[in-house]
């Protein structure tokens, strides 16, 4: 008994010690980091040397400029590109979980945007939406959907959608590789049984393999929105959050005051308020998860 | 993977054309970036500049491969710094996953779902929500502009994935092989280091791809905020400075995105078996 009870105590310390330097990491290079933007947004941290306790006054300021709009804007252009992923990535996979010959090939195409390095995929679309010579400006005069050249980027209301394409190609792999998988873990045999009683193809897709895929399409989607709603490399690479400021999420106007115009009380605020953001997202998806997870069970 | 049967997959014609077209519409989308980049690194400045726009290169050359060696002058360095900080971060990542995922996935003690959460939770933060104190951080500990401030925190935002991967890989590993270590007197370290560390190795070889691509595809904010040398910038904040100039020569820019992306591509052509197990492991059934 008592040798039970020390083996036990051995293995607890033991497992402890083998968490040590993962947890003492993280909690030095996110944990602190995070309480410290939570203090860091009630002063008025900047360059200078004394920072002062300022109380409510930078989320006051927050949301006395046109914060409010960045939020609706930050919101839209999250919602458009997931929405996007989702449907671009769910018909990829659908595709390319189809018996034909090549699809091993195709599988492994479907992966660059996300494996080579962000910046240099966005650089190609940078080229790709330049006014004068890029190709979609290009390509469309070619075909007389426009007279003249676009500049993609140089305009808000195109440089809004441009940065969620790229986003969304940015993105696509991953979910199309998430919902293969979601797809091939279907069991065969429910195909079989129905393809029995001479259902088709299509009535197969519509009625066993969408309904299965929806615990999948719904944790997608959590967990895209909240990878989404964190872009930064792509819209600051491309625009800077111009033109006039159109393309600025949350994360980019956070980056510019605090970064750019190294107010870290003022920026602090606006990131807190991102965190607060992302933790409802956070919890939804923990909610959501697991009530999938217990029906499954039932 | 089980064979399906062939009747059920047996298509006729016409489902043929349609799956292929529908491939061939995704990955348009998907690759027609890489497709026209590839085009540009070919085509001479003055065909680049000039209207209207053409697709397919005229007297394409591989010149501007050749040129844009002198004309980005760090660029086998920035190459360098890439896989410098990339090696060095997923050797650190590795050294703190293996044994944590070990102790996720093997032992009971109190508070071990709370404490996986917690480290999954550190995946909803990007660093952009955090660069205000780890700027700070960085400036106190002195390391601003060094690999350090690139590293440190880079390693910080790969652990959780990693610990996840790995901690399901580890307990598909059977139970009864510790216990028959344990019953033999081995200690719990020996028995992680002779028994589970040489089984798991393939597991732990897909969680160090998977964290050497994350540092090096995915790592742009660090090396863009923390770090203003160029000779310790990694390759795409180097081609960005590049990149921002008022007269960017595309076709080297192009051209040296190409060469920066080949290890990726190499990468993913040897190793895309275990990527997509890899990436997707445990992500189905959570």
């Amino acid at each position: 008994m008592g040798v039970a009870m020390d083996a036990r105590k051995s293995a607890v310390i033991f497992a402890w010690l083998l968490l040590a330097p993962a947890l003492l990491y993280v909690l030095t290079i996110v944990a602190y980091p995070l309480v410290d933007t939570f203090i860091l947004s009630f002063t008025d941290a900047s360059l200078k040397r004394t920072t002062e306790w300022v109380g409510w006054a930078n989320y006051e300021k927050i949301f006395n400029a046109s914060f409010a709009e960045v939020i609706i804007r930050t919101f839209v252009w999250t919602f458009f590109s997931v929405a996007i992923k989702m449907i671009i990535g769910t018909f990829g996979a659908t595709m390319l979980n189809a018996a034909v010959p090549g699809r091993a090939l195709f599988r492994v195409l479907t992966m660059p945007p996300w494996i080579v390095p962000m910046a240099i995929g966005i650089f190609m679309w940078g080229w790709m939406y330049n006014g004068q010579f890029g190709m979609i400006s290009g390509m469309l005069q070619r075909a007389g959907f426009t007279d003249g050249p676009i500049a993609f980027l140089a305009q808000g209301s195109t440089a809004f959608w441009a940065t969620i394409i790229t986003d969304v190609w940015i993105g696509v792999p991953m979910v199309t590789l998430y919902m293969l998988a979601a797809m091939q873990a279907i069991p065969q045999d429910l195909y079989e049984a129905a393809w029995t009683d001479g259902a088709g193809r299509f009535y197969r897709f519509r009625r066993i393999t969408l309904p299965l895929l929806v615990p999948s399409m719904i944790t997608m989607s959590m967990l895209s929105l909240i990878a989404t709603f964190n872009s930064f490399d792509i819209i600051w690479i491309l625009t800077q959050g111009g033109p006039n400021g159109e393309t600025t999420t949350m994360i980019i106007d956070t980056y510019r005051t605090a970064i750019g115009s190294k107010k870290y009380g003022e920026g602090a605020a606006r990131a807190v308020l991102i965190c607060i953001f992302l933790s409802i997202f956070c919890l939804c998806y923990f909610r959501v998860t697991s009530r999938l997870a217990s029906g499954e069970k039932q | 993977m089980r064979e399906p049967p062939q009747l059920i997959n047996r298509y006729r014609w016409y489902e043929i054309i349609g799956i292929y077209c529908g491939i061939g519409v995704f990955l348009t989308f998907v690759l027609a970036p890489f497709v026209e980049g590839f085009l540009v690194s070919l085509k001479p400045l003055s065909q680049l500049f000039s209207s209207p726009y053409r697709f397919i290169p005229e007297n394409g050359s591989f010149r501007a491969y050749v040129t844009m060696w002198e004309s980005v002058p760090g660029f086998g360095r920035y190459i360098f710094n890439s896989f410098f900080i990339s090696t060095i971060v997923t050797a650190v990542v590795l050294c703190m996953v293996v044994p944590a995922a070990y102790a996720f996935a093997r032992f009971e003690f109190k508070g071990r779902g709370t404490l996986l959460g917690a480290f999954l939770a550190v995946n909803m933060f990007s660093g952009a929500v955090l660069l205000i104190p780890l700027f700070r951080l960085m400036r106190s500990l002195g390391v601003l502009n060094t690999y350090f401030a690139m590293i440190v925190p880079g390693v910080a935002f790969l652990i959780p994935s990693a610990i996840w991967l790995l901690r399901t890989y580890m307990m598909r590993i059977p139970k009864e092989l510790d216990e028959a270590a344990y019953v033999d007197g081995a200690s719990h370290f020996y028995t992680l280091r002779r028994v589970i560390l040489p089984i798991a190795m393939p597991g732990i070889t897909v969680v160090a791809i998977t964290t050497f691509i994350g540092s090096y595809a995915q790592q742009f904010i660090f090396a863009l905020t923390f770090n203003a040398k160029s000779e310790y910038m990694p390759l795409p904040v180097g081609l960005f400075a590049y990149f921002g100039r008022q007269e960017v020569v595309w076709n080297e820019l192009m051209a040296a995105s190409f060469v920066g992306i080949a290890p990726a591509m190499i990468v993913i052509f040897f190793l895309q078996r275990y990527l997509v197990s890899g990436l997707t492991a445990g992500a189905v059934k959570q």
